[in-house]
């Protein structure tokens, strides 16, 4: 497609035709995989003696991954040199450098709920299709359908490109302190408006515990709202028309249950609080509740840590009024366009998303993994750490798993606009007029971002 | 009787200075510019290219990964009626104000007390500038740990003494004090060393005059100390005010600006608009209207300096 062509197209054009191209992308890709394998002459030193530099985001995935190189320069003879930056400055890093048109690094980690749309916009990664097809470059094993729908629609642009491959894939949930509910007598909320009724229930600011907690500083307390409004069975931003969803009343609806959670049932403070202030106050007993990503579970199983060890239960998000969805997160490797090693950039991402890989990621209490099979794998729930519930909830959470986050270019405006927007209503203000207010401020931003 | 005519030495005339043997006078502004390149080099690379260039971008609806349009004074224009940029500004003020003043005024008692005789005076001393030796950003985490409400040791302490808690960064209404707090714990000992200093210069003849004359201790520090240590506050006030102006570190690791935009300085909108979004024009812009911001203050201040001298 041209480029004049393309500037022709509107967002919600895009967003249309990309709604089907990337299913028909996702049902079509495995057959066309299993079909290229039959006759592989894939070979792992293909690319010996290459050196490649890979861009991490620092992370316990990252560090199993580093911890791995040794095994893929065995495998292949491919000199791997990583760098683990920290997640803020990893996602300048990749924009300056992406943006100057001569990256430094060949693969890089890329934050889908952040930068699915601009990597693509950008031209920042190779398309993965005619790799993953091509059987004299990718393993017979590679196992492309192991792949959860969950991650590949991430990875999936609106017109069927994916220009990463998913590597790890976050669920919201509900953390609960199993020993502040049974002592109250209280059960896990079977709807978010039974949250509330426990929240208060639980709630003892005498013996300094919250009935709830979660993030309320700006840009971090978006994804708390977004699980609430996909309780209404709403996205912020309609993935199919582009319309946004944020000053109607089911926006209003999460906003004031995001409101009345964080005021009345939370620590003081939680205004300010990002996910590790959550984490703190959660793992020393102080909270019965905190809705966050699972991800963020390992600190509170670790006794050095935590004072709930073996108290922690992992529940699903619960259903909404309309809906019964967790918010989910992604990231990807992608390989850079840029690059002149993309055939050992490939052999380096394939790898690194290999079953055996994904499969330690699970063990290992470092996050969802985005292929399928470690959760079937006895192996990989066996844990000394996380009882059954943990894993139970991660297969459930993707099962009904929904973006967290728009699927735009300006994430970063939408999360502070309307992030600052959710604390007014913290400090008093009220809901349908701060919702009213930023959607009127993110609609020019958001327009003038798909122009051109 | 014959006259004698005494010639003065050539170089001893008028205008001889550059003159040669033969009479032509030397150029040195020709001969000697050559010098002036390295220094005049480094100004121009350093300097005045990064400032035009900032300049030149402030002018363009620059978006890192978009395109490049010149749109005039746009981006000014919409800085003007920009809300948070317009709280952004009264925000740092307020954070300046506090975070000179505070500093200045307790620095100076700090220097008179340290200027006197007393035992462990050194070791003293010591402690109290070694919060200026700490690195910004280790500081904040670990004032950000101190301040968190349920489990932070500062609201135990204020519970020992039956003070009620505080919500310290955690409040819209106690973010900007607290902040200000940490600059003071931070900056008033530079403050103190630089009014020590001054202190230590002082002459004696006014003292012994004073003594002479009747008058008390109050009365030779209002009217002897003061005046004479007032170009060192002033150094500090210069010092301080520059300094606040573009904290930037210890804001962003312990508050980052929030809650919502309550302590969002002029350097966190622009790091916001420049790092976060991408907006480069735009930020360049806020960049040109900070940087004539501090360069009124700054003159404004050295101005009331030089009428602060001794001898002025």
């Amino acid at each position: 497609m041209s480029k004049d062509g393309f500037k022709d197209l509107s967002r919600r054009d895009v967003l249309r035709t990309g709604v089907a191209a990337s299913a028909l992308g996702v049902i079509a890709a495995p057959a066309l995989v299993r079909t290229a394998n039959a006759q592989s002459k894939f070979d792992w030193k293909r690319y010996a003696g290459e050196k490649l530099d890979v861009m991490m985001v620092k992370n316990p995935r990252s560090d199993l991954l580093q911890g791995a190189e040794k095994e893929f320069f065995d495998l292949t003879g491919i000199t791997v040199s990583s760098e683990q930056i920290p997640e803020q400055q990893q996602r300048q890093k990749a924009m300056i450098e992406f943006s100057s048109g001569r990256p430094t690094f060949d693969v890089t980690m890329l934050a889908l709920h952040v930068q699915k749309r601009l990597s693509y916009k950008g031209k920042w990664t190779e398309d993965l299709r005619p790799y993953i097809a091509n059987p004299e470059m990718t393993n017979p094993e590679f196992d492309f359908a192991d792949f959860g729908k969950a991650g590949l629609s991430f990875a999936t642009q609106a017109d069927g490109v994916m220009n990463t491959l998913p590597h790890f894939v976050d669920f919201w949930m509900l953390y609960y302190n199993k020993e502040l509910f049974a002592q109250k007598g209280v059960e896990y909320p079977k709807s978010m408006a039974d949250i509330v009724t426990a929240a208060a229930k639980l709630n003892d600011p005498s013996k300094g515990v919250a009935g709830f907690v979660s993030r309320g500083l700006k840009n971090a307390n978006i994804p708390v709202w977004t699980s609430w409004l996909l309780g209404q069975g709403l996205e912020t931003i309609d993935p199919a028309t582009g319309q946004l969803n944020t000053d109607g009343a089911e926006a209003i609806w999460a906003a004031e249950l995001y409101r009345k959670l964080n005021k009345d049932f939370a620590p003081p403070g939680t205004i300010g609080f990002n996910w590790n202030e959550c984490q703190t106050t959660f793992a020393q007993g102080r909270a019965a509740m905190w809705l966050d990503g699972i991800g963020f579970a390992t600190p509170l199983e670790d006794p050095t840590k935590s004072k709930i060890v073996g108290k922690v239960g992992y529940g699903v998000t619960p259903p909404g009024p309309k809906a019964h969805h967790s918010a989910i997160f992604a990231d990807g490797m992608g390989i850079s366009q840029g690059s002149k090693k993309k055939g050992a950039a490939w052999y380096y991402v394939q790898w690194a998303c290999n079953k055996k890989n994904q499969l330690a990621m699970l063990k290992a209490g470092a996050g969802a993994p985005a292929r399928q099979s470690p959760f079937n794998d006895p192996e990989g729930t066996k844990s000394a750490m996380f009882a059954k519930d943990y894993f139970d909830c991660m297969a459930d959470s993707g099962k009904i798993g929904r973006p967290g986050l728009p699927q735009i270019i300006p994430v970063t405006e939408f999360r502070d606009i309307f992030g600052v927007a959710l604390t007014n209503t913290l400090s008093g203000a009220d809901p349908a007029a701060e919702l009213k207010k930023a959607t009127e401020t993110f609609k020019p931003v958001l327009a003038k971002s798909e122009q051109g | 009787m014959s006259q004698t005519t005494v010639e003065t030495p050539l170089s001893l005339r008028p205008g001889a200075a550059g003159a040669r043997p033969s009479g032509q006078r030397h150029d040195f502004s020709r001969k000697y510019w050559v010098f002036a390149v390295p220094a005049t080099a480094v100004i121009l690379a350093v300097i005045v290219f990064p400032w035009v260039f900032t300049v030149f971008m402030s002018v363009q609806d620059w978006k890192i990964g978009g395109g490049v349009d010149f749109v005039g004074l746009e981006n000014y224009r919409q800085l003007v009626n920009d809300e948070r940029f317009r709280e952004s500004m009264a925000i740092t003020f307020w954070f300046t104000v506090l975070a000179v003043v505070i500093p200045v005024f307790l620095g100076t008692a700090a220097a008179l007390v340290f200027h006197r005789e007393f035992p462990a005076r050194g070791l003293l001393r010591t402690i109290f500038v070694m919060p200026m030796m700490a690195t910004p950003v280790a500081v904040a985490l670990v004032w950000k740990m101190m301040f968190h409400p349920q489990l932070g040791v500062l609201n135990y302490l204020l519970s020992l003494v039956g003070i009620p808690p505080s919500a310290w960064v955690f409040s819209p209404d106690t973010v900007i004090p607290t902040l200000v707090m940490v600059e003071v714990w931070h900056w008033t000992p530079l403050v103190m060393l630089i009014v020590l200093g001054g202190l230590a210069g002082l002459p004696r003849e006014p003292y012994e005059s004073a003594v002479i004359d009747g008058a008390n201790s109050w009365h030779m520090f209002r009217f002897i100390t003061l005046p004479l240590l007032w170009p060192y506050i002033m150094i500090a006030l210069i010092i301080r005010t520059i300094d606040a102006l573009k904290v930037f570190d210890i804001i962003f690791v312990i508050s980052e600006g929030g809650p919502g935009t309550a302590s969002e300085t002029l350097n966190i909108f622009l790091y916001l608009q420049a790092f976060q979004f991408y907006k480069i024009g735009y930020a360049s812009a806020v960049v040109v209207i900070f940087f004539v911001i501090i360069v009124a203050l700054s003159l404004l201040l050295l101005y009331t300096r030089q009428k602060s001298k001794w001898n002025a």
